[in-house]
């Protein structure tokens, strides 16, 4: 059915359902690592862009699983991609990579 | 003549102590209220951390318990306390006089239906970590899943469920089984509902880095009411608390992993000796510290889940003190050796 935006109570409910898996799998080809984020937030905390504006490789990961990929591109674009957050990552993430690579692959056209 | 030794539960915990008393020369009579021996052990497949075969642990356990006299399907009828000893009348007619009772009653699943909201016993689709470990034996049956959902915590860190405290090996337990489904189904989408992901032990970290490493999805919140839809699937709605956003998925099994309460029989044993019950319901120790294995009651000893949730190797060590317990105790009180 198509959504045409007047319905009562547009829902924030995130719908698993139809959230977009192939692209997330496409990352995981390339970045297997992704998948060992174990939500701590380190990256946030050291991000040396979320200063200024926020930044978050923490929730970008859970936006893309949730299938939101313009609020995890948002949560990046201001990534200046010092690295910090890979050096404090305790799963060994390289982070500045993944980040690199969710750029390529989700901002792809 | 040999001291008799009374143990009440065939479990892992009850098998273990029963084997080395027997091995240190007592005469051993051990009673188990089922038909088979085993207790929990023997109605699971595969053990967390490893994936250790739960038969091949329990066949090594019996192993060991040559010289045991046992009786299954047998019931304590009675217990009195006399001068030194206890005397023990079982529901087979058999009258057992013994210098030291070991409590190994274990503990009982908590009951999912009481959790409404979940719909078991509604729903087919909903089943509990128990039932996933019969059809892991091959019990059953259950046609091929798109979705799956493991729920944390089912009766436990509840006040509604009357259980405040945390089961402490369902949180392994959930990761082990969704692993093993994720093995089954790889086309599955796997998703465990947690709350704090409690995986304390040696190699448990790693179970959990392999879930995810399969692509186990965990999300943190609560799964707090599941409907049917007209397709006869499950729909389930929780909080991604992460991102503080409501979450809603469709799922074709949802497994509760319903957590570890006192067992009503060993209850039913206790009251008779006016053991006392902590909050939790389960038996109090002496103390909580230098003689966990120790009742109130001179010559009473526990081992394992009647105590409290454990783990089987903490069931295990704890069935090892209880032994050396009852040998100090008898040495001390009978004068023997
Ligand atoms: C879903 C689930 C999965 C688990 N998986 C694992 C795992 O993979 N690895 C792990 O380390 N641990 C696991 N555990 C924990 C493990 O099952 C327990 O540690 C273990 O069963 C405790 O042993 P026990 O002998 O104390 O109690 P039980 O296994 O409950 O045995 C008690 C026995 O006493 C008998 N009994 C009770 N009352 C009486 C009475 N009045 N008279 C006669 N007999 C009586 C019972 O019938 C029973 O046979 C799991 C637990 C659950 C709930
Ligand atoms: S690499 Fe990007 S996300 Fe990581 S700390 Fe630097 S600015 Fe922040
Ligand atoms: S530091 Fe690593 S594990 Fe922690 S949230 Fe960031 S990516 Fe995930
Ligand atoms: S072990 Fe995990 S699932 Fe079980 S009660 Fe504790 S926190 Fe909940």
């Amino acid at each position: 059915m198509i959504d045409f935006g007047f319905g009562l109570s547009p829902s924030s409910r995130v719908n698993l359902d139809l959230r977009d898996k192939e692209l997330f799998s496409k990352l995981i080809e390339t970045e297997s690592d992704a998948l060992k984020c174990m939500a701590c937030g380190s990256c946030t905390a050291s991000c040396s862009a979320g200063v200024f504006e926020e930044t978050s490789l923490r929730s970008a990961l859970l936006n893309l699983q949730n299938g939101n990929k313009e609020k995890a591109l948002n949560l990046l674009s201001h990534c200046m991609f010092c690295g910090k957050c890979t050096m404090v990552c305790p799963r060994g993430i390289n982070t500045r990579h993944l980040i690199l690579s969710i750029n390529k692959i989700y901002q792809a056209r | 003549m040999k001291n008799n030794i009374l143990i009440i539960g065939g479990g892992p915990a009850g098998l273990e102590a029963s084997g080395i008393l027997v091995k240190m020369g007592y005469n051993v009579i051990l009673v188990e209220k089922e038909k088979q021996l085993g207790g929990h052990l023997a109605k699971w497949d595969t053990l967390f951390p490893d994936g250790l075969k739960a038969e091949d642990l329990l066949k090594a356990m019996i192993k060991k318990t040559g010289g045991v006299k046992y009786f299954t399907d047998t019931q304590v009828q009675s217990v009195n306390i006399l001068n030194k000893s206890y005397n023990v009348i079982l529901s087979n007619g058999i009258t057992v006089l013994a210098d030291a009772v070991l409590l190994a009653t274990g503990f009982d699943l908590f009951k999912a239906e009481k959790k409404e909201e979940y719909g078991y016993g509604v729903y087919e689709g909903v089943i509990t970590n128990a039932d996933l470990e019969q059809y892991f034996k091959g019990n059953f049956s259950i046609k091929k899943p798109k979705a799956v959902g493991f729920v944390h915590c089912v009766g436990s860190r509840d006040e509604k469920a009357c259980n405040p405290a945390c089961s402490k090996v369902c949180c392994a337990t959930a990761v082990k089984q969704a692993c093993h489904i994720k093995e089954k189904f790889p086309q599955a989408d796997v998703f465990c509902f947690y709350m704090d992901l409690r995986m304390f032990g040696r190699h448990y970290e790693d179970l959990y880095l392999k879930a995810q490493k399969m692509g186990i999805r965990f999300i943190r919140g609560r799964v707090s009411e599941v409907a049917e839809t007209s397709e006869g699937r499950l729909l389930v709605k929780a909080e991604d608390t992460l991102s503080s956003k409501p979450i809603k998925v469709t799922l074709d099994t949802l497994v509760l992993m319903a957590g570890m309460r006192p067992s009503e029989s060993g209850y039913q044993v206790g009251h008779q000796l006016n053991l006392s019950v902590e909050e939790d319901g389960f038996f109090s120790t002496k103390d909580t510290m230098l003689s966990l294995q120790k009742s109130n009651l001179e010559g009473l000893f526990f081992a394992g889940a009647a105590t409290g949730p454990k783990t089987l190797p903490d069931t295990l060590h704890e069935a090892r003190s209880a032994a050396m317990e009852i040998d100090n105790y008898i040495t001390e009180t009978f004068n023997k050796r």
